[in-house]
């Protein structure tokens, strides 16, 4: 089984994803963004950064990276893709994930572990976690700030995964660190097999970096890819 | 012959924007509470070349719905400049 880990002008975030992949078992490569054959490929990462150094729009000019075509063309045959910070982004530029990631509620860059609580299993990213679990891990962002015109259906659809908590799992207005709508830190799409989340996972991978949370998520990805390929 | 244009985009009302929000604040801060709404947007120029204004123009809203607006956060506005 094999990981491509998409890399753009500008991803940064691209061998720690590849370190948390291994620790979770999984082969993963890294594919420059003007790669368009991923034949190799049982799962795509688009990992963080300032692809295209974040002009236009964050994403706006990655979603239209030769790969991209690609990505979203395997995506439409139930490949499990995921996106973290910038990838996330990406995915919701290029319509794959519903809504949008704006600037943050206090035009703060927000750089700090933050806590979220797993809303639904049905997705690539949480299938191995437990609903109402709480997960910390880092947040590294200033446009982390989620807004969707639709949020009551998206809602509605169960597309919520991850949402900002406290450490107790409550969510508050208090406990979002960016303004997102109804505190929302990671969405899936309506076919399960897409989802993004701003906060990196990869930085929580194993204790030496102070929490290995995020690997609950690495894990869920992989399981995902695997089953795929049963 | 080209032909210049002007594409204003801004926020979608409803949808949060937070340079907006915060510059309003400050103008508040200031004695300005006149000031009822404050919203941020970008301004795009682009020089065309187009013998037909109006399929520059077409062209150019294919743009935008592409690229350079997202429609999912995103109004536009485009004017021709002479």
């Amino acid at each position: 089984m094999r990981i491509a880990v998409a890399v753009f002008p500008g991803t940064n975030c691209e061998h720690d994803i590849v370190h948390a992949l291994h620790l979770a078992g999984a082969d993963a490569d890294l594919v420059w963004h003007r790669e368009t054959d991923l034949s190799g490929a049982d799962g795509i990462v688009l990992p963080g950064g300032f692809a295209h150094g974040d002009y236009l729009r964050t994403g706006a000019i990655a979603r239209f990276s030769p790969i991209m075509a690609t990505v979203e063309r395997l995506a439409g045959t139930g490949t499990p893709v995921i996106g973290v910070c910038n990838g996330f982004q990406i995915l919701c530029e290029a319509g794959l994930l519903p809504g949008a990631l704006v600037a943050n509620r206090d035009l703060k860059f927000v750089c700090k572990p933050i806590h979220m609580r797993v809303e639904s299993t049905d997705s690539v990213l949480t299938r191995a976690a437990t609903v109402g679990q709480v997960i910390e891990i880092p947040l590294n962002s200033y446009e982390g700030n989620y807004v969707a015109t639709d949020i009551d259906a998206i809602e509605d659809a169960g597309d919520v995964i991850l949402r900002y908590s406290d450490r107790s799992g409550l969510v508050s207005d208090a406990a979002n660190p960016n303004g997102s709508m109804n505190s929302i830190a990671g969405i899936t799409n309506a076919r399960r097999n897409v989802a993004g989340l701003m906060p990196h996972p990869e930085r929580a991978s194993e204790e030496l970096l102070g929490s290995a949370d995020g690997m609950v998520l690495i894990e869920s990805f992989v399981a995902s890819t695997e089953a795929m390929l049963v | 012959m080209s032909q210049k244009f002007r594409v204003t985009i801004t926020r979608k009302a409803g949808l949060s924007d937070p340079e907006g929000s915060t510059t309003h604040k400050a103008l508040t801060d200031l004695g300005y509470d006149e000031v009822t709404a404050v919203s941020f947007g970008r301004i795009i120029t682009l020089t065309i070349d187009a013998d037909d204004p109006a399929e520059a123009r077409d062209r150019l809203d294919a743009m935008c719905t592409k690229l350079l607006a997202n429609p999912v956060m995103e109004r536009y506005e485009i004017e021709a400049l002479t």
